[in-house]
């Protein structure tokens, strides 16, 4: 600045009012242009965008929370299919198992059915047989005897009874045997 | 006027001319008057401090007057700049209590780097920030409000407290501590706030000036021209140099600020 001698300078470290004033105008207009207007503004965008972005963080911890919750229902229901399964396979076991204890028991019911006709059937004919046999052997003996002695003894025999006597003591015997 | 006054190829002197070299002096940063207006006569530095307020409000005005959710280009830079002293000084030095002073801190940061910034932009090539009134100036207000802030805090007794008595020192220490943190604290830290601004600037503005005239200064003949853009490269190395620490002392005129005032928010022990 060039105030009064212009050949004295100014010494750079004094200050000169002027230049303090127009400084700390110019400052205070940048100032307050900032603190009324210009940060405020930004401010409020800075936090809207901070809200927007935990937003969508939110937005995002639901869908996991819900993608999390479906995992667990599908999983609770595979587990109940599996249950499910296992018991029907375990039912029908029991069931098959039955079935076959059932035709056992049948199979061996027939059986005994069947073994037991067989006896009945066996006894029959061994009576038949042996009624058959006592008449054929009483009636041979007869004669045979009939022969060795000389004489006929049909008659006698047949009227005494002496056959059906002997052969009534062996069956007698023959049962005590057995 | 005086050879003094004369800028340096209003001399017509170059090397081997027998001639002196005419270094940069202080008229290197007194300029006639522009115009005058009332009492006051506008100079260049006052022309630049007042578009560089301009700049930076039409800067910020650009990027901030209707923000975006979703940034443009120009907002995104600004919001970058703006982070870096929101984040960078006023959450770092002074947690949530600087939030307050964050529009103290921006527009400290901004005004004083764009006054430094014209040293480098061409036709200016002046940092404003070089004339001591600036500093002065806005030295002056961090220091109104550092005290403000210190005894609205800690009421008047805790503010002298804040001031010159730090906590936790064995009690003879006091005896001595205590002037010279008083000392400190109220005339040497505004003082040296505005000073050291100043006389970066300053100097840096000094240097690029000796090495811009010695490049005039030794052009003419072979060797000198050879001399010469020697020279010009240191200029074109320092003007780099220069940026940085334009950028370096808004930042640390910032800090410090952060620093005073996170000092004085602290409660009296």
């Amino acid at each position: 600045m060039m105030y009064l001698a212009a050949e004295e300078a100014q010494n750079p470290l004094l200050p000169v009012w002027p230049e303090i004033v127009i400084g700390l105008i110019c400052f205070s207009i940048v100032f307050f242009v900032f603190a009324k207007k210009l940060l405020p503004n930004i401010n409020q965008v800075l936090e809207e965008r901070r809200e927007a972005i935990e937003g969508g963080i939110e937005k995002a911890d639901a869908a996991q929370a819900e993608a999390q919750s479906v995992l667990e229902q599908y999983k609770a229901q595979l587990a109940e299919a599996r249950h499910e399964a296992a018991r029907l396979r375990q039912e029908a076991q029991e069931q098959g198992a039955v079935i076959i204890q059932e035709m056992r028991a049948e199979g061996q019911r027939q059986r005994e059915e069947i073994i037991a006709a067989g006896h009945t059937q066996i006894e029959a004919d061994r009576k038949a047989a042996a009624s058959a046999l006592r008449q054929d052997v009483g009636s041979l003996a007869t004669v045979l005897a009939g022969k060795l002695v000389g004489e006929s003894l049909e008659d006698h025999a047949r009227q005494s009874g002496t056959v059906d006597r002997f052969l009534g003591e062996l069956e007698a015997k023959a049962e005590a045997v057995r | 006027m005086s050879a003094d006054q004369l800028l340096a190829f209003e001399t017509d002197c170059h090397l081997f001319k027998g001639c002196g070299f005419p270094a940069p002096s202080v008229w290197s940063f007194i300029f006639e008057p522009i115009a005058t207006v009332g009492p006051v006569e506008i100079n260049k530095p006052m022309l630049l401090a007042v578009i560089g307020s301009i700049v930076i409000m039409g800067f910020f005005w650009a990027a901030f007057a209707k923000p975006k959710v979703v940034p443009g280009k120009l907002q995104m830079v600004a919001e970058t700049l703006y982070d870096f002293v929101h984040r960078g000084v006023a959450r770092e030095i002074m947690g949530k209590k600087g939030e307050p002073f964050v529009p103290l801190l921006v527009s400290l940061f901004f005004f004083v780097w764009m006054l430094n910034l014209w040293a480098v932009i061409p036709l200016a090539q002046f940092p404003a920030s070089s004339i001591i009134a600036y500093p002065v100036g806005l030295a002056l207000i961090v220091w109104v409000t550092y005290m403000t802030v210190t005894f609205r805090t800690n009421g008047f007794v805790g503010g002298i407290r804040n001031l010159c008595v730090p906590s936790g020192l064995p009690k003879p220490i006091y005896a001595i501590l205590t002037p010279i943190e008083f000392i400190s604290n109220i005339f040497v830290r505004p003082f040296t706030l505005a000073v050291r601004l100043f006389a970066n600037m300053f100097a840096g503005h000094i240097l690029i000036l000796i090495f811009t005239i010695a490049t005039w200064y030794m052009l003419g003949t072979v060797l000198g021209t050879v001399y010469a853009s020697a020279s010009f490269v240191l200029t074109l190395v320092l003007t780099v140099f220069e940026l940085f620490i334009q950028a370096l002392q808004a930042y640390v005129f910032t800090v410090l600020t952060a620093t005073y005032l996170s000092q004085a928010l602290e409660e009296a022990h």
